[in-house]
């Protein structure tokens, strides 16, 4: 594929090379891995089809009449301008194929629209720019963000063979089983998209939207945030594993294991000091993951919508005050609180890198119990 | 030349101001919409009457439960229990637990959202803390309740009622007069 | 300056007096004036909005991001997207409304001639504003043309007021040349000019006018609400007040609808005119023709929400939605066949506006046939916001109203200007167009149904190929333009004199006029048979 691109200067070299790799991009839908997908699939080769039929009925008429009926072949032209009989069959014919097209559509509708009986269910929620998924049944919710990492997007990497569609932690599923979406968002609106399930729904801020799939075979499914939710809309991936429903029991038991595990080392974690390099090394990859898409890598933010970092008077001073508005974000901004979306080792490294990164160097170090402890209020 | 083109030009003039003014009536007109249809899962924004009808005990329905603060209220918010089986008719107590875990007072509005929409229309709330802001201080907790019942009227179609309450932070603009008066949508 | 405007038209009653400079075009009130000025102004549009798609283009050509920040990405598809609606398209229908609404129904100007010049003079500075707003801190808008709230409201930058300023201004202006399309066929057609002989181009600009004066007010009253949910603590779309961010896409779309309409009708019109005049017949169906365009029109209010079927809403109404969308098809099919019926046994030539037309009316069609394939709710699923979507809009929009437009321009430019235009160099203008436009749109049907997303910045490495053919496509499609202005230009500085017919199967008061049409024409009605 890379290869193509160094080839890529003459429209003729160009139409061999898209002709050659036709089979690297599908051209149509995909036909999916469930019932849902497959007639959605079959319902859009219908309509498709019969589009064609009807586009090569009129517009092969329309060329004859183009090809026979020019000045240049001495023809005279006719004079006439209506026909009642005519002009009652071309509204009647259209009529009676839009009834055709509109039983198929009207049950893969109402099928689609069926959440009953529900097997698992997730909840799930945009945010700029993520999604984050919570097993209903389970004590188990993690976000999922793009693993691609930033090196690739401004070319100074070769682009992996998933690029812009691989995230950190993907949404599992157990096949077979009918698993339910609830989506909601925690600011605007975003959109879930799985093309292999022809699910995609709005998740739209204070409301909840359903939707369902029962896939069949075990996989890997890929899509993306379907609405746009502002700068990084492009950097939203959905990545969907579809397990075995043993695997699956296997790997969500496990999960809240981890994680009922991570929450009780956090409370260890309280009497430890961190050295700078660690905190600097953590906060640097947190940074990165959570901060810099508005923030900026360069801690300078984006004037007039995402305030700078460097030099500010919160990241230079006010220690508390910065632990809080990581804690607790900031109303009626961008500015989310992170308190339940970071552990508190990496808001205490993130605060001490964004206090001593691009020249905000202050030497001050924040550990994991400072940042306990204005969560607890003793810090303000 | 001008008299003669004025009352027409007035009329057409008075049409667009007209539709000016039906932009902002969908507003309420939405609304309507939304109560008449249960268009995006809105539920009543006032508490219903208690004087349940017969309860079904014929028929079962599972009421489950989301709580979820917006990502800029760092309050702790859950409910009780994820999920509940009822019989139509019957009256229930749900608690949620809200916790401020900050060093500072925060006044919250939960917005509920139902899905299926068209099961809002059969969900009532007798009582329910979303009906007015809720305030908290630095560091304090509460049970904030809900009391409701699911209508006999409810579709066959329907055996799962999700209900899920968004929490938001509305301590801006926050004034004692507000939290008594304020009631959702009014 | 009323004092200016009330000489100026004292002086019309007497003799063909214009004063000259640059206060001609200030205080005109000329409808032929006003027309070109409108019509100039809508091509300088057409290429700044253009020129913003071949920054899309660019940066779409490889993946990755090569040219610009995702930010700036998100105002250019913007800015494109209200540039092109309200700039280029509906002024440039103004302008060809303003020229010839009075010409072919035998008045003398447009009915509210002062108004109509207030109309075109506050668009320049409504985009200066809009423009301008791209130069502030955090750039301009970046939320898409539709400014679905909240990202429009709590999450946008600070030229959300500008944004706001901006388009209100577009609304009264286009509200104004409505009214005064309506006032003027209405009381200042020629005596004998009843409604059902007017020319389909002045019938889909009656029902075009009395769209714009329903819907304008609406998107007003919604960037009025974006405005006051921003600056002024209203809750009209945030959830935490009461509000709900999907009720802005309600009346939203209830304007956005109609206005698709608004910008394709008038150019059913153009098309109704030059067909029977290139195949040397009448039109087909006159009839039938204006009962379609009224019924589209009416349609045209009960589809709103086919654009919001991933919000959630009930089965009941995403079936009556659906079926609504689809009842469209019935009178669009019927413009269709009538003007293939036309052609049918007539005498065809194959000058450049009708090349435009023929090109208009297949690829409108396919445009109509992907319109109908997203009124399918399930399958609408999988098209929504992907660049199906974008491939479907720019054939009812590019190859639709944009040809329609050129053609008219084609059409009509020997009565504007007195000239015939060079026809060798409009077919290469025509056949660059028409390939260059296919290899950018078409393309872009694949990248949808195989999964990208609209409004990306960089995409998956599987689309990469047919990107990289877009964006060319797109480069020559935008260069081809240029062979439009040359033509313009050429011909309005001279060439073969045109006869008062121009064409020889064309028929209407316009054709009656000598060429170029003098600057006051039928101050005393013409008598229609």
């Amino acid at each position: 594929m890379t290869k193509t691109r160094s080839l890529r200067w003459s429209l003729p070299t160009l139409l061999l090379a898209a002709t050659a790799n036709a089979t690297d991009m599908p051209l149509n839908m995909t036909k999916g891995v469930t019932e849902i997908s497959r007639q959605v699939y079959d319902l859009h080769m219908t309509i498709f089809l019969i589009c064609c039929v009807i586009g090569a009925v009129v517009f092969g008429i329309m060329f004859w009449s183009i090809v026979r009926h020019r000045k240049a072949r001495g023809v005279q032209p006719a004079q006439f301008h209506e026909s009642t009989k005519v002009e009652i069959l071309w509204t009647a014919i259209p009529v009676l194929i839009l009834i055709i097209m509109a039983i198929p559509a009207t049950k893969t509708l109402i099928a689609m629209e069926d959440t009953t009986q529900a097997d698992v269910t997730v909840v799930i929620t945009g945010s700029q720019w993520k999604w984050h998924y919570k097993y209903l049944e389970h004590d188990v919710e993690y976000y999922s963000l793009l693993a691609t990492p930033k090196e690739q997007i401004v070319n100074k990497l070769a682009k992996g063979e998933n690029y812009l569609l691989e995230v950190d932690r993907p949404l599992v599923i157990p096949t077979g089983k009918k698993v339910r979406f609830l989506m909601t968002s925690d600011d605007v609106i975003h959109s879930w998209w799985v093309p292999a399930f022809a699910v995609k729904k709005d998740a739209n801020p204070g409301f909840i939207n359903e939707a369902w799939t029962r896939v069949d075979e075990p996989g890997i499914y890929r899509g993306q945030c379907a609405e746009l939710c502002g700068k990084d809309h492009g950097y939203m991936p959905v990545v969907v594993i579809a397990k075995s429903p043993a695997d699956f029991d296997t790997w969500v038991n496990g999960e809240a294991e981890r994680i009922a595990k991570a929450k009780a080392e956090e409370q260890e974690l309280l009497a430890m000091n961190m050295g700078m390099d660690e905190l600097m090394d953590v906060g640097e990859r947190t940074y990165t993951a959570y901060c810099a898409a508005c923030h900026q890598p360069n801690g300078e933010g984006l004037p007039g919508i995402f305030p700078a970092l460097k030099g500010s008077s919160m990241a230079l001073a006010d220690i508390p005050g910065h632990i809080n508005i990581v804690l607790n974000g900031k109303t009626g901004t961008a500015m989310q609180a992170y308190a339940k979306q970071l552990s508190l080792k990496e808001i205490a490294a993130v605060i001490t890198y964004e206090r001593n990164a691009w020249g905000n160097n202050t030497g001050e170090l924040v550990q994991a119990a400072d940042v306990y402890a204005v969560m607890q209020g003793k810090g303000e | 030349m001008a008299l003669k083109h004025q009352p027409l030009t007035v009329k057409l003039a008075v049409i667009a101001l007209a539709m000016f003014g039906f932009g902002f009536a969908l507003v309420p007109l939405y609304d309507v919409f939304c109560d008449l249809t249960g268009l995006n899962g809105k539920t009543a924004t006032t508490a219903a009457t208690a004087d349940a009808a017969q309860i079904d005990i014929s028929r079962e329905v599972v009421i489950e439960f989301i709580a979820r603060p917006n990502k800029q209220m760092p309050w702790i918010f859950e409910p009780e229990v994820r999920r509940m089986t009822v019989h139509p008719g019957e009256i229930h107590i749900m608690n949620y637990l809200a916790e401020n875990p900050t060093g500072r007072f925060i006044v919250g509005q939960a917005v509920p959202s139902v899905s299926p929409g068209q099961a809002a229309l059969y969900f009532h709330k007798i009582e329910c803390f979303c009906f007015t802001q809720q305030k908290l201080d630095a560091g304090k907790n509460m049970l904030m309740p809900l009391q409701f019942y699911v209508d006999p009227a409810l579709p066959s179609q329907f055996s799962t009622i999700t209900l899920s309450y968004t929490l938001y932070d509305v301590t801006n603009g926050w004034t004692e007069s507000t939290a008594e008066s304020t009631q959702l949508g009014e | 300056m009323s004092a200016a405007v009330t000489d100026h038209e004292h002086d019309h009653e007497h003799h063909d007096h214009k004063p000259s400079g640059i206060k001609r075009w200030l205080y005109t009130t000329n409808h032929k004036d006003i027309g070109t000025m409108y019509l100039v102004f809508a091509l300088i549009m057409f290429f700044i909005g253009g020129a913003m798609a071949m920054v899309i283009r660019a940066e779409l050509f490889q993946p990755g991001m090569q040219f610009v920040e995702p930010n700036f990405f998100n105002q250019m598809t913007t800015v494109h997207g209200l540039i092109m609606v309200f700039g280029a398209v509906m002024p440039a229908f103004t302008g060809l409304a303003n020229w010839m609404i009075p010409m072919m129904i035998g008045a003398p100007d447009m009915a509210l001639p002062r108004m109509n010049n207030w109309s075109f003079w506050i668009l320049p500075f409504a985009f200066l504003i809009l423009l301008i707003s791209l130069f502030m801190p955090g750039g301009g808008p970046a939320f898409g043309w539709t400014f679905y709230a909240p990202l429009s409201t709590t999450y946008s930058g600070d030229s959300t007021a500008l944004f706001v300023f901006s388009v209100h201004i577009m609304g009264i202006s286009s509200i104004m040349g409505a009214i005064n399309v309506i006032v003027t066929i209405f009381n200042l057609r020629a005596p004998g000019m009843t409604w059902m002989k007017m020319p389909l181009f002045v019938w889909t600009w009656l029902i075009t006018a009395f769209l714009l004066i329903m819907v304008m007010p609406v998107l007003a009253g919604a960037v009025t609400m974006v405005l006051t949910d921003k600056y002024f603590g209203t809750s009209f779309f945030d959830a935490a007040g009461g509000g709900d961010p999907v009720l802005f896409q309600h009346i939203f779309w209830f304007f956005g609808h109609p206005e698709v309409y608004i910008m394709i009708l008038p150019a059913f019109g153009i098309v109704s005119s030059i067909v029977p005049t290139f195949a040397r017949k009448p039109l087909f169906g006159y009839a039938s023709m204006v009962y379609a365009t009224s019924s589209i029109a009416i349609l045209s209010f009960l589809v709103w929400a086919h654009h919001m079927f991933t919000t959630g809403m009930p089965v009941a109404g995403a079936l009556f939605f659906m079926y609504c969308t689809m009842l469209i098809a019935v009178p669009t099919g019927v413009k269709v066949f009538n003007w293939v019926a036309t052609m049918w046994r007539g005498a065809m030539t194959f000058e450049v506006p009708m090349m435009f037309a023929l090109a208009f009316i297949v690829l409108f069609t396919i445009g109509g046939f992907s319109g109908l394939m997203l009124a399918i709710t399930p399958a609408d699923f999988q098209y929504h916001d992907t660049y199906f979507v974008v491939a479907h809009f720019h054939y009812v929009l590019v190859t639709g109203a944009v040809f329609s437009i050129i053609a008219a321009a084609y059409y009509w430019l020997p009565k504007w200007t007195g000239f015939m235009y060079d026809e060798k160099l409009g077919q290469w203008h025509f056949w660059c167009s028409l390939i260059s436009v296919n290899l950018l749109f078409f393309p872009m049907h694949f990248v949808g149904l195989a999964g990208m997303p609209r409004r990306i910045p960089d995409y998956a490495l599987q689309f990469a190929d047919f990107n990289a053919f877009i964006s060319i496509g797109g480069f020559l499609f935008g260069a081809s333009q240029l062979l439009f202005v040359w033509l313009v230009v050429k011909c309005a500085r001279g060439g073969e004199k045109a006869t008062a017919q121009v064409w020889e199967g064309a028929e209407g008061l316009e054709w009656e006029v000598p060429s170029p049409a003098p600057y006051h024409t039928f101050e005393t009605p013409p008598h229609v048979k």
